[in-house]
C-alpha cells in the first residue's frame, strides 16, 4: 500500500482536510506541496505560536517587534538596529559545513530584507564531547562554514558561546544571531503595494537543493536514516550573496523598490503569499520566467526549492527597467515571475495552464495551531533531590586547572580567531570577552552584544535556568559597557509531541518573559526549534538568548579582561552563595554529575546589580561577569589575559566554585570609589606576582594555567 | 591626493580602506572594476575582500576585470599602487608583484592581530617607517602563505623587495612568529621600482587605538606621502 502523498509530505490527515475545507475541493499537486510546507512546524510555529504571546515588545523604543523577518529597534538621531536569531540545527548535522554556511546566509538576508546593511553575526554552538571523532568532524566543520561563509560575504562574525554536552551528539545546535544598522528612512516592508506592480527575483537560479528543506528536516526528528536527508540540505554560495547585499543596498538607496521579502523556508511559496497577503493583495506568479538551474523542475520542486541566495522585490513598473539595470551591475541574476492583483488569490501558472490557486494568506494565517498537552516530568523531584555529592575539602590547583582545561571553558579563539571580527573598523570588545561591543561609526554610539545558553540548567529548571540566562545576559552587556535595550531568543527543544517536552518549553518561555518584565527589557523576535531528538533522545532544553545593549555615549575605554595592572584591587559585586552547585562546572567537569537544584534570581537584586555594572563601566578598568566555573575561573580568566598572577583572600573553597548567579568582579586601581549602595561587595584581593594563590596554602602558577587554558580546544583537535 | 579605491564584486574591505585613508588625509573614490579611466588617480588601492568570489584561485578573475588594464598601466608609469591582503593576491596574479598566496600552513582561517617587521624602507609602504620597528596588525587571510621559489626569492632578496616578515613583538622572526607558513615569513614585498607594493595584513585595521592598535598608521601614511612625492 502506497502512502497518500501529504504524508510523504510531512502533513497529517487531519491538516489534509483543513485544506480540502479552505479551497472546497480537493488540492492540486502544486497546491498540496505549498501546504505542506507552509503548515510545517519550521514555517508555521504551529505548536509554540499559541504560546509566544507571553513575550512583550510594545516599549517605547521598538519600531517592529516578533513576526516580521527581523525585530527593529530605535536608538536616537534616526538610527536604527535590526536584529534577529534562527537555527540551522539539522542541516548543520546532515551536512555541517553547508548547513551552517546557509544558516549564515539566511539570516543575512532577513537583515537586509529590512533595508539594513548587516553589520555581525553571532554564533551560539552546541555539540557532543569532542572525544568522539564525529563531534569533532561536526564542530570543526561547523565552525569552517560559518568562517566560509561569513567572512566571504563580509560581514564580521563578533563570536557567540559553545557548550558541550552528550545529548547534544546527535543532535548538534548551530544557531545565529544577526545585526543590521539602519536610518529610519531606509526601513522597508515586505507588503506588496499596487495591483500591476511586478514581482522580480533576484539572485541565485533555482534548483533542486533544499526541497522540502522545512518540513523533511527542520520538523521531524532523527533516526540512523538520516543520512538520506542529506539532498534537503542547501548549499551556499557567499559570493553571490554578497553580491544581492549590495545590489538591494542599491535598490534601497535610489528608492526602487515597493517592497522587498527574501526567499528562505519554502521558498517562492512562503515569499510569494507572504508578500500578497501581507499587502492585502494577489499574485499571479509565472514558473516559466523563473531563472532554473535545471530546466525539467516539476511545478512542485519550483516552489518548495530553498536554493539560497534569493530575494523577491516588488516593484512598480516605470521602476522595472532601473531594477534591471542594478542587477546587470552586480552580475546578479533576475527574473519577472509575477504581477500584484487586486483581490485575495495567489495563483501560479507553468505552461500557460493554472496549476494552483489559493487565498494567499491562509497559507499562513489558517495554519493549524495545536495546543500540546504538557506534563510535569515524573521524576523531577528525583533529579532535584539528587544534590551534588560535594567533597569535604578540594585541591584548588588542581581542580582550577582542570577546569581550564574544559573546551567550553578554556579558550574558545580556535574558534574566534576563524571568523573576520574585525571588518567594518567597528569592533571596540573583540570575541572573548563577556560581550562584544561595537560602535556606531560617526556617532557616539555604541551597541553589546551577548549570547548565552546554559541547557544542563535548564534541564534541571527550565523556569529558573531560563531566568538565569536572561539576566546573566543583561548582566554581560552591562559590563561591556552598555544597559539591556532588546532581546531575539532561539528556543531549541526536543519533540514537542512528548508532554515533557512541551512543559520544558512552557516553562521556559513563562521563566523568560517573566525575568524580561522585570528588567523592562522587549523580546523583539525568536525562533523556535522543536523535534531535536535523535532515535527517540531529546536534547537538553537549549533556550539561547541574544542580548542586545546600547549605550549612548559609549565608554571610550570599556572594561576589558586584559587591562588588570599589578596592585589593583579583585571585589566581587553581587550576592555571595557558596552552595550553588547544581549544573555547575565543578559538578560536571570534577564529579560527572547532572542533579539539583539551581538557585532561583531575586529580579530586584538582579536589576540593581546590572545597573550597577552599566554605571561603572566607563571608569573601571576591568569588570568580568561570574558564571561558569565560578569566582575561580573568573580570576584566572583576568590573570591570564592580563599576564599576570593574584593573591586571593583566604576563603572557603566552595566559594570560589559555586555558580551562585548575578555577580562580577571588578579589578580596580586602590582607592576607586565603587559607590555600592545597597549592591552588595566583597574585598577578594590583589592583582600581582606571576602564580593565581589561594590563600597562604596553595597557589597555581600563571604560565601553567595559560598553557592548559590556550590548549583546551587545540589539543583535542590534533588527529 | 585622490585615491582609486577599486571595487570588484566580493570586494569588502573598500569602505575601511575609504576610512582610513580620509582619517590620513586622502581623498579617496570608489571605483567600479568595470571602469577603464583611472586618470584623476594620485594612487590606487586594491582593498580585501574575496574578488569575483576568490573562484578558481584567489584574484585568477579579478586580475582580468577591466580596470587592471588601467591599474597595470598607473604601475607601469609609476603611480603608487597598493594591495591589501585580497589586493596583494591581484598583484601577485596579474604579475605586478612576484610569488603567490597560497592556503595557510594550518588550513584554517587566521583572524588576529600579528606582528610584522619592516625590513626595507625603499617602497611606498615603508618608507616614513624605520627598518626594524615592529608593528602590530591583524591579519585576517586563509590563503596568506606566501610562496616563491628559491631563485625568484634570492632576487627578491637581492633587490631588497621584501618590505615586512611576520615577528614576535620584539622584532625576532621565525617558525614560532609565522603563523601562516609564508616562505621567509615574508608579510609584505613591493617591486624593483618600489611604488607598487603589496601586504597580507590590514593596516587600515589599525589606524585607531580604540579598535586595538595604531601602527598601521606609518603603512598608510607612507602611502599617502608617496602621492605627493610621486607625480601621477
Amino acid at each position: 500500500m502506497t502512502e497518500p502523498a501529504h504524508r510523504l509530505l510531512g502533513m497529517t490527515d487531519d491538516e489534509y482536510e483543513s485544506v480540502i475545507t479552505i479551497l472546497d475541493r480537493t488540492p492540486a499537486t502544486a497546491e498540496l506541496a505549498m501546504y505542506s510546507v507552509m503548515w510545517s512546524e519550521h514555517c508555521s510555529y504551529k505548536s509554540s505560536r499559541g504560546l509566544l504571546g507571553r513575550f512583550r515588545s510594545n516599549y517605547p523604543w521598538v519600531v517592529l517587534g516578533p513576526g516580521e523577518n527581523a525585530g527593529v529597534v530605535d536608538l536616537g538621531d534616526g538610527w536604527l538596529a535590526a536584529l534577529r536569531i534562527e537555527s540551522h540545527n539539522h542541516p548543520s548535522f546532515v551536512e555541517p559545513y553547508q548547513g551552517a554556511a546557509t544558516g549564515v546566509g539566511g539570516i543575512l538576508r532577513d537583515i537586509f530584507t529590512m533595508g539594513a546593511r548587516p553589520v555581525a553575526v553571532w554564533d551560539p554552538l552546541r555539540f557532543g564531547p569532542l572525544s568522539d571523532a564525529h563531534n569533532r568532524y561536526l564542530f570543526s566543520g561547523v565552525v569552517s562554514g560559518i568562517a566560509g561563509y561569513g567572512n566571504a560575504v563580509g560581514v564580521p562574525t563578533l563570536g557567540g558561546e559553545v557548550e558541550f554536552a552528550d545529548r547534544f551528539s546527535g543532535n548538534p545546535l548551530v544557531n545565529v544571531m544577526a545585526l543590521g544598522l539602519l536610518k529610519e528612512e531606509q526601513l522597508v516592508t515586505r507588503a506588496a503595494g499596487n495591483a500591476g506592480d511586478v514581482a522580480i527575483l533576484l539572485g541565485s537560479s533555482t534548483g533542486r537543493d533544499g526541497i522540502g528543506g522545512a518540513s523533511i528536516l527542520a520538523s521531524a526528528s532523527f533516526d540512523e536514516d538520516s543520512g538520506v536527508k542529506r539532498p534537503s540540505v542547501q548549499v551556499g554560495d557567499p559570493f553571490e550573496e554578497k553580491k544581492l547585499i549590495e545590489a538591494c543596498l542599491e535598490l534601497y538607496d535610489r528608492g526602487l523598490l515597493a517592497a522587498i521579502q527574501d526567499l528562505g523556508a519554502a521558498g517562492i511559496s512562503c515569499a510569494t503569499s507572504e508578500s500578497a497577503s501581507a499587502g492585502g493583495m494577489g499574485m499571479d506568479v509565472d514558473l516559466d520566467a523563473v531563472h532554473l538551474r535545471e530546466s525539467d523542475m516539476t511545478a512542485g520542486e519550483i516552489l518548495m526549492s530553498e536554493s539560497q541566495e534569493r530575494m523577491l522585490a516588488i516593484v512598480e513598473p516605470d521602476n522595472v527597467e532601473a531594477v534591471l539595470a542594478v542587477a546587470e551591475k552586480w552580475e546578479v541574476g533576475v527574473s519577472e515571475i509575477g504581477t500584484i492583483t487586486d483581490g485575495d488569490l495567489l495563483r501560479v501558472f507553468q505552461g500557460g495552464e493554472e496549476i494552483a490557486s489559493i487565498p494567499a494568506a491562509s497559507l499562513s494565517d489558517d495554519a493549524p495551531l495545536y495546543d500540546r498537552p504538557a506534563r510535569r516530568p515524573e521524576d523531577l523531584d528525583e533529579i532535584w533531590a539528587d544534590a551534588p555529592p560535594l567533597p569535604d575539602h578540594v585541591n584548588l590547583p588542581d581542580v582550577l586547572l582542570e577546569l581550564l582545561d574544559d573546551p567550553a571553558l578554556g579558550d574558545r579563539s580556535w574558534i574566534s580567531e576563524q571568523y573576520d571580527h574585525m571588518l567594518f573598523l567597528q569592533t571596540v570588545v573583540e570575541p572573548g570577552h563577556d560581550g562584544s561591543l561595537l560602535r556606531i561609526k560617526g556617532t557616539s554610539k555604541g551597541l553589546a552584544v551577548s549570547t548565552d545558553g546554559d541547557s544542563l540548567r535548564c534541564f534541571l529548571d527550565p523556569r529558573r535556568g531560563a531566568k538565569r540566562l536572561i539576566y546573566e545576559s543583561a548582566l554581560n552587556v552591562a559590563v561591556t559597557g552598555a544597559a539591556p535595550y532588546a532581546v531575539v531568543d532561539n528556543l531549541n527543544f526536543g519533540n514537542p509531541e512528548k508532554p515533557e517536552i512541551m512543559w520544558q518549553f512552557i516553562e521556559t518561555v513563562d521563566g523568560m518573559a517573566d525575568a524580561c518584565e522585570h528588567l523592562n527589557v522587549p523580546v523583539v523576535g525568536g525562533n523556535v526549534s522543536f523535534y531535536n531528538e535523535t532515535d527517540g533522545v531529546d536534547i537538553y532544553p537549549a533556550p539561547v538568548v541574544g542580548m542586545l545593549g546600547f549605550a549612548d555615549p559609549m565608554p571610550e575605554n570599556p572594561p576589558r579582561l586584559d587591562r588588570a595592572e599589578e596592585g589593583m584591587e579583585i571585589w566581587l559585586v553581587g550576592p555571595e552563595s557558596g552552595d550553588d552547585f547544581a549544573a555547575s562546572a565543578y559538578s560536571r567537569v570534577l564529579l560527572d554529575h547532572l542533579g539539583g537544584r539551581p538557585e532561583a534570581v531575586d529580579p530586584t537584586v538582579a536589576l540593581a546589580v546590572v545597573a550597577h555594572a552599566a554605571r561603572l563601566a566607563p571608569n573601571v578598568p576591568v569588570l568580568h561577569d561570574v558564571s561558569a566555573g565560578g569566582l575561580a575561573v573568573a580570576i584566572a580568566e583576568i590573570c591570564i589575559r592580563s599576564g599576570i598572577g593574584a593573591a586571593l583572600d583566604d576563603m572557603a573553597w566552595e566559594l570560589l566554585l559555586d555558580e551562585a548567579p548575578i555577580r562580577f568582579i571588578a579589578v580596580t586601581p586602590v582607592g576607586t570609589d565603587l559607590g555600592i549602595g545597597n549592591v552588595p561587595i566583597r574585598w577578594l584581593g590583589v592583582m600581582g606576582g606571576n602564580r593565581i594563590a589561594f590563600g597562604r596554602h596553595s597557589s597555581v602558577p600563571l604560565d601553567e594555567s595559560t598553557r592548559v587554558w590556550r590548549e583546551a580546544i587545540p589539543r583535542r583537535m590534533v588527529g | 591626493m585622490r585615491v582609486a579605491v577599486i571595487v570588484f564584486p566580493g570586494s569588502n574591505c573598500e569602505l575601511d580602506t575609504v576610512h582610513a585613508l580620509r582619517l590620513l588625509g586622502a581623498e579617496p573614490d570608489l571605483v567600479f572594476h568595470r571602469e577603464t579611466d583611472l586618470s584623476g588617480a594620485d594612487g590606487i588601492v586594491l582593498p580585501g575582500g574575496f574578488a569575483h568570489g576568490d573562484y578558481l584561485r584567489t584574484g585568477a578573475i579579478a586580475r582580468f576585470s577591466p580596470v587592471m588594464a588601467e591599474v597595470e598601466r598607473h604601475a607601469a608609469a609609476g603611480t603608487p599602487v597598493l594591495g591589501i591582503c585580497n589586493g596583494f593576491q591581484i598583484l601577485t596574479e596579474a604579475g605586478l608583484l612576484p610569488g603567490a598566496l597560497v592556503a595557510n600552513r594550518d588550513l584554517r582561517f587566521i583572524c588576529r592581530p600579528i606582528h610584522v617587521r619592516v625590513e626595507s624602507t625603499d617602497s611606498i609602504l615603508t618608507r616614513n617607517a624605520e627598518v626594524g620597528r615592529v608593528l602590530r596588525i591583524p591579519l585576517n587571510s586563509y590563503e596568506g602563505n606566501f610562496v616563491l621559489d628559491p631563485s625568484a626569492l634570492e632576487a627578491l632578496n637581492d633587490r631588497d623587495g621584501v618590505l615586512l616578515r611576520y615577528s614576535d613583538s620584539t622584532g625576532n622572526v621565525g617558525d614560532g612568529s609565522n603563523p601562516n607558513g609564508s616562505t621567509n615569513s615574508i608579510a609584505g614585498t613591493t617591486n624593483a621600482a618600489g611604488n607598487v607594493a603589496g601586504l597580507m595584513p590590514h593596516p587600515e585595521r589599525a589606524v585607531e587605538e580604540i579598535l586595538g592598535s595604531s601602527d598601521g598608521r606609518v603603512l598608510l601614511e607612507s602611502f599617502v606621502s608617496s602621492m605627493e612625492a610621486i607625480p601621477a
